[in-house]
C-alpha cells in the first residue's frame, strides 16, 4: 500500500469529529467529496491533514457546496469506489435532493452527520432537527451517543451500506458540540483491524468496467418508478437488520463493544421510560439510576440506535410491558407531536396492552438537557404510570424560558 | 466525580488545556470528557471549558456543572464575569492574578469566603514561553493544589501532549508549569 499506517493509542482522547476522522482514514476510502460546515468541519480538515501527511491514498475532492459535495460522492460511487463525506445543518438540507439521487441509485455511500439547529435563527449548536430531515430519504441512519459509538458505528455503517445485498447509503449521527466537539477516550482499532473488519471495497454495477456497460440515475416515469421505490423500501424493510445483526455480532466478537438496534439501559423491570437520541441517551440512563436509588422509580431507557429502518418490531418488545413512556425530541416539530412520539404511538396502537405515552421538546439550538429536567420528565411518567392515563399535556418543552409550554 | 471549569478568553488555551489535562488523566486508566461552550465567539471573548474525571464511564453529558476547582486563567475574568457562579460550598478557585490572595479578594467580593489560591500565569507564561498562553501554567499549579499527581510525572506526561511542538517550546512549557507548581499561593 502506498500509505503510511498511524500508531494509535490503545485509548486516545478524542472528540467526535476527530473519531470519524481516523475511522474515515482506516477504512481507506477512495473519494471524499466534501464542503465543509460548523460543526462537521473537522471531520475533513482532519481527514485532509491525513491526506496530505501521506496516511491516505484516495482522492479529497473540496466543492463548492454540499449539494456539489454529496453529487461527487455520488458520481464516484457510481464510478465503483468506496466513498464517503460530512455535513451538518444549512449543508445536509442544501444536500437534501441528492440524497435521495444516492439512495434511489442504491450507492453506499456514508455520511458523517454532526447534528446542527436549522436557521432561522442562526445558530451553529446542536439539535436534530437538521438529521430529521433524512428520515424518508432512504438512507440507514446510526445514532452515536458519544464519540467511541462515533468511532465503531463508522466502521459498521460502510460494512452493512456496502453489503451487496443491502447497496443503500448510511448516515452516522452524532450530537453537534455535545459529542461532535466532547474529548472523551476513545478505544481504538490498529489500522489493519479496522480495514480488515470492513474488507475491500467490492464494486457493483460500477461505471468503470466498461467491459459490463450499465447505466445509472435513469427515468422512469409511471411505467417503473414504483417499483424502484418500492423494491429499495422492500430492501429496507427486510434485509437491512438482518445484516446490522450480522455486523454488531462481528463487531462485538472482534472488539468486546455490544451494540443493538434498540439499546435499553435498567430496562429488565422498568414500569417507565424515556425514549431519545444522541447525547440524552446516556445523560437518561444516568438518572433513571439515580432514580431508582433515590425515590423508587422503576425508571428506563430506551435509545433509538437505528432510526431508519425503524425497528418497529424490536420496539414493541421494549415497551409492551411499560406503564408509560415518554418521547423526546430534540427538534421542533412546527405544529404537531414531534417525530418520536407518533412513531412509538404507531409502534404501540396495535398491542393488546399500551403504555400511555406522551411528549417532551427540548434542547433546541443546543439548550442544555440537566439531569434536573430528565428526572421531572421521570417523574411526570410515574404519576402517569401510577394513574394509568396522562397526567400531563400531551406535549410540553422542557428548559424553555417563559411561561411553561404545553399542548394537546 | 471531579469537575472543572475554566475561565478564559478565547485564543488562551483553555480548550487545549482542558484537552491537554484530559489527555494525561487518560493515561492513569481514569474516564475523562473535556468541552467547551462555543458559539461564535471570537478571539478575546470570554469563554468557559469543562473537564469531567471519574474512576467509570461518565453518561453525564449534561452541560450544567457545579465545579469542584475553577480555573481562571485571565486576570480581568473575575471583574467581568461571575467566575463564582454555581459552585459547591468546597470550590476551590486558581486564579491568574498579579495580586495577592488577599488583595484579589479585596478587590472582588465574591471570592472573599472561598477556598481562592492565586498565581501569576500571564506573566510566568510570558518570561518562559514568550507568549501570555496560560494554560500549561494553570495546570501545574492545579498539580500543587490538588495533589493530584506528582509534578515530575506530570511534566513528562505533559512532554508527550506536547510532542508535536519544537524543543525549545516544550521546554518553556516545563519552565511554566514548574514556576507555576512553585508560586502558587
Amino acid at each position: 500500500m502506498a500509505f503510511e499506517k498511524m500508531k494509535l493509542k490503545e485509548i486516545e482522547v478524542w472528540d467526535g469529529n476527530m473519531a470519524a476522522s481516523h475511522a474515515m482514514r482506516q477504512v481507506q476510502i477512495d473519494v471524499v467529496s466534501a464542503y465543509p460546515i460548523t460543526p462537521s468541519t473537522p471531520i475533513v480538515e482532519n481527514y485532509s491533514k491525513f491526506l496530505a501527511d501521506g496516511y491516505i491514498e484516495g482522492e479529497f475532492m473540496m466543492v463548492e457546496s454540499e449539494h456539489a459535495a454529496m453529487s461527487g460522492c455520488i458520481g464516484a460511487s457510481a464510478a465503483g469506489g468506496r466513498v464517503a463525506t460530512a455535513t451538518s445543518a444549512q449543508g445536509l438540507a442544501l444536500m437534501m435532493e441528492t440524497l435521495y439521487q444516492a439512495s434511489g441509485m442504491r450507492l453506499p455511500i456514508v455520511l458523517n452527520i454532526v447534528n446542527r439547529a436549522l436557521a432561522a435563527p442562526l445558530n451553529v449548536n446542536g439539535d436534530h432537527s437538521d438529521m430529521y430531515l433524512t428520515r424518508d430519504s432512504g438512507w440507514i441512519h446510526f445514532d452515536a451517543y458519544n464519540p467511541q459509538h462515533v468511532y465503531d458505528l463508522n466502521f459498521i455503517a460502510f460494512k452493512v451500506a456496502e453489503d451487496h445485498d443491502v447497496r443503500l447509503p448510511a448516515i452516522v449521527s452524532q450530537d453537534g458540540f455535545m459529542t461532535s466537539h466532547t474529548a472523551q477516550g476513545v478505544r481504538t482499532l490498529d489500522d489493519d483491524t479496522a480495514y480488515n473488519f470492513v474488507g475491500e471495497f467490492k464494486p457493483m454495477n460500477d461505471m468503470l468496467d466498461l467491459d459490463h456497460p450499465v447505466t445509472h440515475g435513469v427515468q422512469t416515469e409511471e411505467d417503473w418508478h414504483f417499483e424502484h421505490k418500492a423494491r429499495q423500501h422492500n430492501d429496507l424493510m427486510t434485509k437491512v437488520f438482518p445484516k446490522i445483526e450480522e455486523a454488531f455480532d462481528a463487531f462485538e466478537k472482534l472488539t468486546g463493544r455490544r451494540y443493538n438496534i434498540v439499546e435499553t439501559y435498567h430496562m429488565d423491570d422498568a414500569e417507565v421510560a424515556i425514549v431519545c437520541m444522541g447525547t440524552s441517551v446516556e445523560t437518561a440512563a444516568e438518572v433513571a439510576k439515580e432514580l431508582r436509588e433515590n425515590e423508587g422509580i422503576k425508571a428506563g431507557v430506551i435509545g433509538i440506535r437505528v432510526l431508519r429502518p425503524w425497528p418497529y418490531k424490536q420496539l414493541q418488545e421494549v415497551v409492551k410491558n411499560l406503564k408509560a413512556v415518554a418521547t423526546l425530541d430534540r427538534s421542533s416539530p412546527n405544529g404537531a407531536p414531534g417525530m418520536l412520539f407518533n412513531e412509538i404511538s404507531g409502534v404501540v396502537i396495535n398491542l393488546d396492552k399500551r403504555p400511555v405515552i406522551n411528549n417532551y421538546i427540548y434542547g433546541l439550538g443546543g439548550r442544555d438537557l440537566t439531569k434536573v429536567h430528565v428526572a421531572e420528565v421521570f417523574r411526570d411518567l410515574k404519576a402517569n404510570a401510577d394513574a394509568g392515563k396522562l397526567t400531563t399535556p400531551t406535549q410540553q418543552f422542557i428548559g424553555v424560558r417563559g411561561p411553561k409550554l404545553s399542548y394537546l | 466525580m471531579l469537575e472543572i471549569r475554566w475561565h478564559s478568553r478565547a485564543g488562551q488555551g483553555a480548550v487545549t488545556g482542558a484537552k491537554g489535562l484530559a489527555d494525561i488523566i487518560a493515561s492513569t486508566g481514569k474516564h475523562v470528557q473535556a468541552f467547551a461552550f462555543y458559539g461564535s465567539a471570537k478571539r478575546g471573548a470570554a469563554m468557559t471549558a469543562y473537564n469531567r474525571v471519574d474512576d467509570k464511564e461518565i453518561l453525564n453529558h449534561e452541560k450544567f456543572m457545579k465545579p469542584d476547582y475553577v480555573f481562571v486563567i485571565d486576570p480581568a475574568l473575575v471583574y467581568t464575569t461571575d467566575v463564582t457562579i454555581n459552585h459547591k460550598d468546597n470550590t476551590k478557585y486558581i486564579i491568574t492574578t498579579h495580586m495577592s490572595t488577599d488583595e484579589l479578594k479585596a478587590s472582588q467580593p465574591k471570592l472573599a469566603d472561598k477556598e481562592v489560591y492565586t498565581v501569576d500565569c500571564i506573566k510566568i507564561a510570558q518570561e518562559t514561553i514568550g507568549r501570555p498562553i496560560p494554560n500549561t501554567p494553570m495546570l501545574g499549579a492545579f498539580m500543587k493544589i490538588s495533589g493530584m499527581y506528582d509534578i515530575e510525572f506530570f511534566k513528562d506526561k505533559m512532554k508527550g501532549v506536547l510532542s508535536k511542538l519544537p524543543q525549545k517550546i516544550i521546554d518553556a512549557n516545563m519552565q511554566a508549569i514548574q514556576r507555576a507548581y512553585d508560586e502558587v499561593k
